[in-house]
């Protein structure tokens, strides 16, 4: 009876056990999958960041530009991923007082201008039309490849604008405006030809969220510094440099983006959280119902950074090493080639004959009309000066 | 039995499976390096219906399956982020850019010396040469000293040697991958393999899995990128000299590791094969025929594809915009690409692949030059609102 008892004990436990393995498993099956689920279907990211204005004292959209510039590629995308256009030059402007710099803090704290900033589209090139052309790919055939957009259907794509704009527009150059309409058709284009799997738009300007209100292609989420009616704020002057330095909404983004690395896992709500009204003294706005994840799946590095999605190789093909005749006979071919190219180069540069070539002489022709009037007015205004008298010492 | 000539003279894709006795034990089938395979048959009262199924398997392993097509058309179909294998292979392209580095982080130690264009004569352009109905391929290669990888190893007490684990793999290629220049190298995608040799002070490098277990290939590679094998220095070596050691790389390991991860990153996957059957492995190029043939198949499938869509979205946007004017030669692109868009879905009727795939890379160049074209920008972005007309009257 007891014994009977203890068995029966013995099968419950162990079925639990068995229960709570199996349970277990495919607990972390489930999670598993549905981690997989999450995960953005990425295999490369791209930058596109614009700074839009001119001018010494739009010196904070420059700043603003180069800092996302070096959060992002601290993050890991190479410079070969980034396009960076600045309208403006201004580490290298007549009035910087400290050259080759640009400032994000005052006090000098953090230079974004670094050692190794790869400008894209420089001062006039950056138009709205080149911005478009960058985006949508139309771009004529003689474009050099760090020129271009390459992005894939694959590509997670980073556009950050910021400059000085206005209710559905923004400013560029203090000469033209790209409107949010036009800025929405070229994603929709973009959308077209598959050219990103994932975007994320981020623009630090004056009623910033009216940029994005006429987005409509899928997997779009936008972020702005202020809404409709409000006005971005500058950050903070410096007595040195004579300038605002930076934006506040992208002063506080970039001290978020300061303590992410690599692989860290903060997500897209907490980038929605950065510079709250009272720090901002505008309101942040932005847009994900275009997007298909939930921002809280969402990692930064989705975006700013470039993680790799990484496979184990595990399978090799066997090859058979070469037999000797082969190789005698290919290093033949080899010396051949080597033998042959000297013969060729050289006879290309004709160099003896022009060492040894005379100067060709020029036919003598006598002086024409010109030069002749010319002569006879100066012999006229010294006799007339001088009197007819002195004729006689020079004919 | 005596195969009749006809049969085997017959068309470019026909699968002929034997049945007779055989001598292997085990096996039931045999697929072999060029479109053929062999099922074992036997007596029994199922035997038909026995022997027709593993026919059935052996056809599914070795040609155009729906898996395939669905890899190649994976963005046009709804998004189903399960399987990785749909995102591996590179997309379609015209050419391709194949660019061989050697990372030598120590050349105080360790003094690197690779036949890298032997190797690449002998190994690498006969596969490329198999492949070259795909499109064109160029192959350079370089080295690159004090250039490290992204990440420190850690050290491993107990097999006396560092690792790299799993987790710490996508942190390496970014800072090594601007020291590359593959940008400059032309519009074609790149491809990279590099072959690292650590430092004094970090060897032996492993690669970790998941588990904990060093890889036996110590390579790994990232979809649509390229690949990077750690090649250890042998420890005998450094018993006898002094540094720096001079380290000649035995190219057949290298090799066999970067062709593999080349046929993965092309989407040639290791195929299906059915139980108790024996695959001979791909010829001394590294592929057979038949894995040239379903690549093909896919390729033109999805250049198919990606040519009518991009027509479709060309013709939405003219029904938009209603003030667009299409330029002649615009015009002209336009009918080169239905015209070769036609001729491609003909000849993959009929089966006759390559000139299907030379006409579906027709039909992509032609519609992505004119949906591309420069001058449609300017009539695209001028919206109604923004215009204004100046009379006086």
């Amino acid at each position: 009876m007891v014994t009977a008892f203890s068995l029966s004990k013995g099968l419950t436990t162990l079925s639990g056990l068995l229960l709570l393995s199996f349970g277990s498993l495919a607990a972390s099956q489930i999670e598993d999958q549905a981690e997989q689920f999450f995960r953005s279907g990425h295999t490369n990211n791209w930058a596109v960041l614009v700074c839009t204005s001119r001018f010494w004292f739009n010196y904070r959209h420059v700043a603003n530009t180069l800092s996302v510039y070096r959060s992002v590629k601290r993050l890991g995308i190479p410079d070969s991923h980034i396009v960076l256009m600045l309208a403006d030059d201004m580490a290298c402007n007549p009035r910087n007082p400290k050259p080759a710099t640009v400032f994000s803090h005052k006090n000098m704290e953090l230079n974004v201008y670094g050692d190794d900033v790869e400008v894209d589209y420089r001062s006039y090139e950056v138009t709205v039309e080149n911005f478009l052309r960058v985006l949508t790919g139309r771009i004529p055939p003689s474009t050099p490849r760090s020129k271009r957009l390459l992005s894939d259907d694959r590509s997670n794509i980073l556009i950050y604008m910021t400059g000085h704009g206005g209710n559905g527009f923004l400013k560029f150059q203090d000469s033209e405006e790209i409107t949010n309409i036009e800025l929405a058709d070229a994603f929709e284009q973009m959308w077209q030809k598959r050219r990103y799997n994932e975007l994320l738009f981020i623009i630090d300007t004056c009623q910033g969220a009216s940029m994005y209100e006429r987005f409509y292609s899928p997997n779009i989420m936008a972020l702005a510094s202020s809404q409709v009616g409000e006005d971005s704020l500058s950050h903070q002057p410096d007595p040195a440099i004579g300038v605002h330095l930076m934006d506040r909404y992208t002063f506080y983004v970039l001290e978020f983006l300061e303590e992410i690395n690599p692989a860290s896992q903060t997500n897209m709500n907490d980038l929605f959280q950065v510079c709250p009204r009272s720090l901002c003294v505008s309101t942040p706005g932005h847009r994900t119902d275009l997007f298909q994840r939930d921002p809280k799946n969402v990692l930064i590095t989705d975006f700013f950074g470039s993680v790799r999605k990484v496979e184990i190789t595990t399978e090799t093909i066997s090859l058979q090493p070469d037999l000797e005749i082969m190789e005698s006979r290919d290093k033949k071919d080899w010396m051949d080639e080597e033998l042959m190219e000297p013969l060729k180069y050289a006879e290309q540069l004709p160099v003896a004959q022009i060492i040894h070539q005379k100067p060709k002489l020029k036919d003598w022709h006598p002086p024409g009309g010109f030069i002749l009037g010319l002569w006879a007015l100066i012999i006229m205004v010294f006799f007339k000066t001088y009197g007819i008298k002195h004729m006689k010492f020079i004919f | 039995m005596v195969l009749p000539r006809s049969l085997l003279a017959q068309g470019d894709h026909v699968l002929v499976c034997v049945i007779f006795l055989l001598f292997f034990q085990d096996t039931m089938s045999y697929i072999g390096p060029e479109r053929t395979a062999v099922v074992r048959g036997f007596t029994h009262r199922e035997a038909f219906n026995i022997v027709g199924r593993r026919v059935i398997q052996v056809a599914q392993a070795m040609s155009l399956t729906e898996d395939v097509l669905a890899a190649a058309l994976a963005d046009h179909l709804p998004e189903d982020k399960w399987s990785s294998d749909k995102r591996r292979p590179l997309k379609s392209s015209l050419g391709y850019e194949i660019t061989f580095s050697l990372l030598n982080p120590d050349p105080k130690s360790h003094d690197v010396h690779w036949d890298i264009e032997g190797a690449v004569r002998r190994y690498v352009q006969p596969f490329l040469s198999a492949l070259s109905a795909a499109g064109n391929f160029s192959v350079d290669s370089q080295i690159l000293y004090y250039t490290v990888l992204g990440v420190n190893p850690r050290f491993d007490p107990a097999s006396s040697s560092y690792y790299l684990a799993a987790h710490s793999l996508p942190h390496v290629i970014n800072p090594v991958e601007s020291r590359l220049g593959s940008s400059a190298a032309s519009l074609y995608p790149v491809l990279n393999f590099l072959l690292y040799v650590p430092e004094l002070a970090h060897s032996p490098l492993y690669i970790q899995d998941k588990d904990g277990a060093p890889v036996a290939t110590n390579a790994f590679h990232s979809p649509r990128w390229g690949g990077i094998m750690v090649y250890n220095v042998d420890s005998k070596a450094y018993n006898a000299s002094e540094l720096p050691v001079r380290v000649e790389v035995d190219m057949v390991r290298v090799m066999e590791v970067f062709l593999a991860q080349l046929r993965l990153l092309f989407g040639i996957a290791q195929p299906q094969m059915p139980l108790k059957s024996l695959f001979s492995g791909p010829k001394s190029e590294g592929l057979t025929t038949w894995e040239l043939d379903r690549l093909l198949w896919a390729r033109s499938v999805e250049n198919v594809a990606t040519a009518t869509t991009t027509l479709t979205s060309l013709a939405q946007l003219l029904g938009k915009i209603s003030n667009i004017v299409i330029k002649d030669d615009v015009a002209s692109e336009v009918y080169r690409a239905v015209a070769a868009v036609q001729k491609a879905a003909e000849e993959l009727a009929s089966g006759r692949l390559a000139s299907a795939f030379i006409a579906s890379q027709a039909a992509v160049t032609s519609s992505e030059r004119a949906f591309f074209d420069p001058s449609l920008l300017h009539l695209l972005y001028f919206p109604d609102d923004q215009k204004f007309v100046i009379s006086s009257l």
